[in-house]
């Protein structure tokens, strides 16, 4: 009997092809969307905990601010660092490879005709080495640019394609502000980070050019500093919070003013975020579900009513009421659970696309796909109730007179 | 008449029946002390002018409306008081009911359309289409079993009516104005293959009519009037 009712459900539905496609499209697009979003989510997050790992643990940020990267205050009240104390840092700590001092701002560079808003980051050599930095063309700073900041930049493979198109930038000035500035080296592209942003846009200069013509401070807001091969992060973090201690003067009963985070930290932050954002946008997704829910009770009650002369048949020729109820919610969880399967293949479409799109793995979660099957069949069970049981309890030579 | 026929075998046995449909000042008899009583292997033609409650007797005898007072033996057995599902149950083993729009499920073939009564009876699918094929038979409609109704003229999607009513192997058809969309040619077919089924199959049928040359098929013809019995006997006294 179940097995004529679905089979009797499936001929429904296919009768009324178009109709029913129309009437699942909510569905399809509630578990597509949060099929998609789950997998695209998830590759997301194991690339970027696999490259971090991949960049090396032992490049450790040191940030003013306490819990800088929890959101915590920083700012105004907390000191900013000094060169002086990132190279006392490096002198004084073995465990340390190479540290380098960075001041960052936004600002537009122009060539010619041509401009482009980009990160202007003010450092020395050293940064180069611990971030692994190669040049493609020209050089890097010498010793001379540094310690006088001279207007020299080196500039990333963006920047070069905006303003430059295909010429040689090396050896032209650019304006940043009110500061002409000779490009000497070109940087090998690194692409897109993990985190999805541009690597190669931005523009370097020593960081005393930085101060004196950008910024107009000596501040330092953030040093970058590379653990010697074969040292724990963890252990350098310590001792790198014993010294900075030290530097600041922060007495025994203070809390630090400043946050050292190493790439795992960093990696575990983004998955976090990650992980967030993809659970609100599967949130958003859901609400379509039960959109296409109501979809479905819209179009059960509209199907009922054309059909009263057909459930009138069938009561007359000695259908329970029960076996019409059956029949019609069989039908709505059909119907939706069509939706499920059509949106599970939209969905791993969308996420292998948006997978390879975003050069991510490419993750489906089983339980996810099984948790959107039994979510469509619940939705149709919940939303064709109402029309089936409408259904049921209609009087048979009513229903027969019904045109 | 009442007095006339109280035999304990009678399968259809009416005994005061009243039907009033709507309430207060709306209140309708529509059968207002019906009593009746039919027996196996019977054709009975029931007339009347509109609103005389014919259908309203045929639905309550066919189980299709419960009366709201008066006893009813089916087969002996007190059937007025019955609840919706248990009336079910008795429509789908005992009566086969054939309309005057044919009532098909459209886009169906006739096949399907006769096999419906069997899935709710839970026959196989194999036993089924035998059955099925059975009574298209019957009505000679085999040849049309996979054609959809709408592919068969008025006449054919009578006949596939007839044959659904039969294929649940009932003890009663109720007919209602069975020829109705149908011009006299057809009609006579469809009271053929209805006296046909009467006198060899022994089925018995209940057929209401408005056409006094329709209930002359029949043997018996109970006139109704105001939902009360006027007359009944044998159709050519009546006529």
């Amino acid at each position: 009997m179940l097995l004529e009712t679905i089979r009797l459900a499936v001929q429904a539905i296919f009768r009324n092809a178009l109709r029913s496609f129309l009437t699942v499209l909510g569905i399809v697009i509630g578990v597509g969307a949060v099929i998609a979003m789950v997998t695209v989510g998830q590759g997301s997050i194991e690339q970027v905990t696999a490259d971090v790992e991949k960049l090396g643990s032992n490049l450790l940020m040191i940030m003013p601010g306490e819990d800088a990267m929890e959101g915590g205050p920083t700012g105004v009240l907390t000191p900013m660092f000094t060169v002086r104390m990132n190279n006392l840092l490096q002198e004084q700590l073995s465990v340390i490879n190479v540290s380098a001092p960075m001041s960052m701002s936004r600002a537009r560079a122009v060539f010619g005709n041509e401009n482009r808003r980009t990160d202007i980051v003010g450092t020395d050599n050293r940064y180069f080495t611990a971030a692994r930095w190669e040049i493609a063309r020209g050089r890097l700073f010498d010793e001379s640019e540094i310690k006088s900041g001279k207007p020299v930049c080196v500039i990333g493979e963006t920047v070069r394609k905006d303003l430059f198109g295909s010429y040689n930038p090396v050896g032209e000035v650019v304006r940043i502000k009110k500061l002409s500035c000779e490009i000497i080296g070109l940087l090998k592209s690194k692409g897109a980070s993990t985190f999805g942003s541009d690597q190669d846009d931005f523009v370097i200069m020593p960081i005393r050019t930085f101060h004196r013509r950008i910024a107009g401070n000596t501040d330092v807001s953030l040093l970058f500093a590379a653990v010697r091969d074969g040292v724990d992060s963890d252990r350098a973090k310590e001792d790198i919070e014993a010294v900075m201690r030290d530097l600041r003067r922060i007495g025994e009963a203070e809390d630090d003013d400043f946050t050292v985070m190493d790439m795992k930290q960093l990696a575990t932050m983004l998955s976090g975020i990650t992980g967030v954002l993809t659970g609100l946008l599967s949130a958003v997704a859901a609400v379509s579900l039960l959109v296409g829910g109501i979809g479905i009770m819209n179009i059960m009650l509209v199907s009922v009513t054309e059909r009263t002369r057909e459930i009138g048949i069938r009561l007359a020729i000695g259908a329970q009421a029960r076996q019409v109820l059956m029949q019609f919610l069989v039908e709505a969880i059909i119907l939706s659970l069509f939706g499920g399967l059509i949106g599970i293949m939209v969905g791993l479409g969308l996420g292998l696309l948006g997978a390879n799109m975003l050069a991510i793995p490419f993750r489906p979660d089983i339980n996810i796909v099984l948790l959107a099957f039994f979510f469509s069949a619940a939705v149709g069970m919940v939303f064709g109730y109402f029309p089936a049981l409408r259904a049921a309890r209609l009087n048979p030579i009513e229903a027969l007179r019904h045109e | 008449m009442a007095d006339a026929i109280t035999h304990d075998t009678a399968l259809i046995q009416l005994r005061g029946i009243n039907r009033i449909c709507g309430s207060g000042e709306a209140e309708v008899h529509a059968l207002d002390g019906v009593d009746m009583d039919i027996h196996q292997g019977e054709f009975v033609a029931i007339m009347g002018p509109s609103g005389s409650g014919k259908s309203t007797a045929m639905n309550v005898i066919g189980c299709l409306d419960a009366p709201t007072a008066g006893e009813y033996h089916f087969n002996s057995v007190e059937v007025a008081n019955l609840t919706q599902d248990q009336r079910a149950l008795l429509r789908r083993h005992y009566f086969g009911f054939v309309f005057q729009g044919y009532n098909l499920l459209p886009r169906t073939s006739a096949l399907q359309n006769v096999e419906l009564p069997l899935i709710y009876k839970g026959m196989g699918r194999a036993e089924r289409h035998a059955a099925a094929i059975e009574a298209l038979s019957k009505v000679n409609l085999a040849h049309r079993a996979h054609h959809d109704p709408s592919e068969l003229s008025g006449g054919q999607q009578q006949r596939v009516a007839i044959a659904r009513a039969l294929a649940g192997n009932p003890q009663v058809i109720l007919a209602d104005e069975p020829t109705g969309n149908l011009d006299t040619k057809l009609s006579v077919e469809i009271m053929e293959v209805l006296k046909d089924l009467n006198e060899q199959d022994k089925i018995t049928i209940v057929m209401v009519t408005h056409k006094a040359d329709m209930a002359q098929h029949a043997k018996r013809l109970i006139w109704m009037v105001d939902g009360r019995v006027e007359r009944d006997g044998p159709t050519q006294k009546a006529a």
